[in-house]
């Protein structure tokens, strides 16, 4: 009987210990990435003011900060801009990857005669085709929205058409039995089948598409994040510089978590 | 009438002959296990039986109909190796998919007189109809696809190794379900096996296929007693059965 309440007290014991333990090893997961970004913003703060680097060259973190607060409005001016053309690229080019990824897979004539220029399109780098592109849809939202666009494009093309043909064969063994046509096919098993590939695509789009606008930015434009981080520069405002990437940065981040959610809701299985 | 019929059936893939001038009679409502070696076209039996690939000669029937006019009516249903559910849908949704599918074709599909909920509580399945299939066994993923396979109320159920993929006790467990399902909707069954002990437990009759090219090797009746029990493994008749199939097979 003692042995018997011995091991239930063990037992009881460990349960709390394992609860313990799962909680701590949760703390030091997400602490440590925490602690480690303190530490590298506290060495830079502590580097800019040993060494005396010039504040137009590299501003402390303190200053980045009192930026982010006192330029405040500025920054959200610029902010929308780009978060228009991030979105709206976003949208366009997922869009046309999808649409065209469905006729490559209905067709393997379309995909022999289009995916190789979807190919050469996707060599061309960005930078050098996004001049063109402002010459040819001027300086306003269309450029921008384009070249947003035509980033998001390649890689969530790839993706559902992967996705589209991941259908196993016994699968469509099953659609046959059936006697499912086309279209059920592609509504009730090709479509879903493919969501898990197309939402890694548009992870992946995500940002991408703040690249791409913030890239159109530079080649023309007055007002945006692209904009702003060309005049801070030119005009040794570092700390403005600094204080417009991380909101760069913080732009893609929301659009990555926009993604990152919706994925959750939809995708269960 | 026959549930299914052959007439010097062939089927060739380009040069290869996977079925060599099969002619056959399938029972209406009897229990048939397919055994044969490895590359003897058991599947490829079936595939021939569900208008899934043509045959390249003689003829094949389905309640007197032809394959085709037989899948558009829903006579026969297929259970796969691989349960093939689709992993979206929740197991309910997954047993009402035939009921969503092949609409277009404007024919009046039969339906079960059990709904798709009485088809899971047929197969064991009661209370998990809102699973997903990932959340489920192996062998529950398997159940669902049977009681799939019931919703439209086939009269031939065409089973290609259903089971293989599976341990041994949760087979032991679906063989035991398996007849029971048999037994309370009167459907028709061709059940291909590897397994001797399997294919003997469950069928009336053994079909015995022979390899490169596929063709008949002989019917062996077994008279086994239903219900049957695990336990009638252990017995003589049984063993006798098993011993003849081993060594046909090993002929073969």
């Amino acid at each position: 009987m003692t042995t018997l309440d011995n091991s239930l007290a063990n037992y009881e014991h460990d349960d709390a210990a394992e609860l313990a333990a799962a909680r701590q090893a949760h703390i030091v997961s997400i602490a440590t990435p925490i602690a480690t970004a303190v530490a590298l913003v506290a060495l830079w703060e502590i580097g800019v003011r040993v060494f005396g680097v010039p504040s137009y060259i590299a501003p402390t973190p303190s200053a980045v900060a009192t930026t982010l607060v006192t330029e405040f409005p500025q920054l959200m001016r610029n902010f929308w801009p780009t978060f228009y053309e991030s979105v709206l690229g976003f949208i366009v080019g997922n869009l046309a990857a999808v649409l065209i990824a469905v006729a490559f897979v209905h067709s393997r004539m379309v995909e022999r005669a289009f995916f190789p220029i979807a190919v050469f399109i996707n060599t061309i780098p960005i930078l050098a085709i996004a001049p063109v592109l402002v010459l040819i849809f001027g300086a306003g939202l269309t450029a921008k929205v384009v070249i947003a666009a035509l980033i998001c494009f390649f890689p969530t093309l790839v993706n559902m058409v992967r996705g589209l043909q991941s259908v196993s064969p016994q699968t469509l063994e099953l659609a046959q039995i059936l006697s499912a046509s086309k279209s059920e096919v592609f509504w009730k098993i090709r479509l879903p089948s493919s969501l898990p590939f197309l939402f890694s695509a548009l992870k992946i789009a995500a940002t991408t598409c703040v690249i791409g606008a913030i890239v159109g930015e530079w080649v023309g434009a007055d007002l945006g994040l692209g904009a702003l981080i060309l005049d801070a520069t030119f005009n040794f405002r570092a700390a403005l510089l600094y204080a417009t990437v991380f909101l760069s940065s913080g732009l893609s981040v929301l659009l990555f978590a926009a993604v990152s959610i919706t994925e959750r809701l939809v995708v269960r299985w | 009438m026959p549930a299914a019929s052959l007439r010097n059936a062939w089927v060739k893939f380009g040069q290869f002959t996977a079925i060599q001038d099969i002619s056959l009679d399938i029972e209406a409502g009897a229990f048939y296990s397919i055994l044969g070696p490895s590359g003897c076209g058991k599947s490829t039996l079936l595939r021939l039986v569900s208008d899934l690939i043509p045959a390249a000669s003689g003829e094949v029937s389905v309640f007197g109909k032809t394959t085709e006019a037989a899948r558009l009516a829903r006579e026969f249903a297929f259970v796969f190796q691989d349960a093939t559910l689709l992993p979206w849908r929740s197991a309910l949704k997954n047993v009402e998919l035939p009921l969503e599918m092949g609409r277009s074709r404007s024919i009046e599909l039969p339906v079960s007189d059990k709904t798709p909920m009485e088809l899971l509580e047929l197969v064991g399945l009661k209370g998990r109809e809102d699973a997903l299939p990932h959340e489920l066994s192996g062998g529950m993923r398997q159940r669902v696809a049977i009681a799939r396979a019931l919703v439209c109320k086939p009269r031939l159920l065409l089973m290609d190794e259903p089971f293989g993929a599976l341990d041994e006790m949760t087979r032991d467990h679906l063989n035991l379900q398996l007849l029971k399902v048999w037994q309370e909707t009167g459907v028709t069954i061709l059940f291909v096996t590897h397994s001797i002990p399997e294919a003997v437990f469950l069928g009336q009759k053994v079909l015995m296929l022979k390899s490169h090219p596929g063709r008949l090797h002989e019917i062996v009746d077994i008279d086994l007693p239903y219900p049957r029990a695990i336990a009638q493994r252990e017995t003589p008749e049984f063993t006798r059965y098993s011993a003849y199939l081993r060594q046909q097979l090993e002929a073969c």
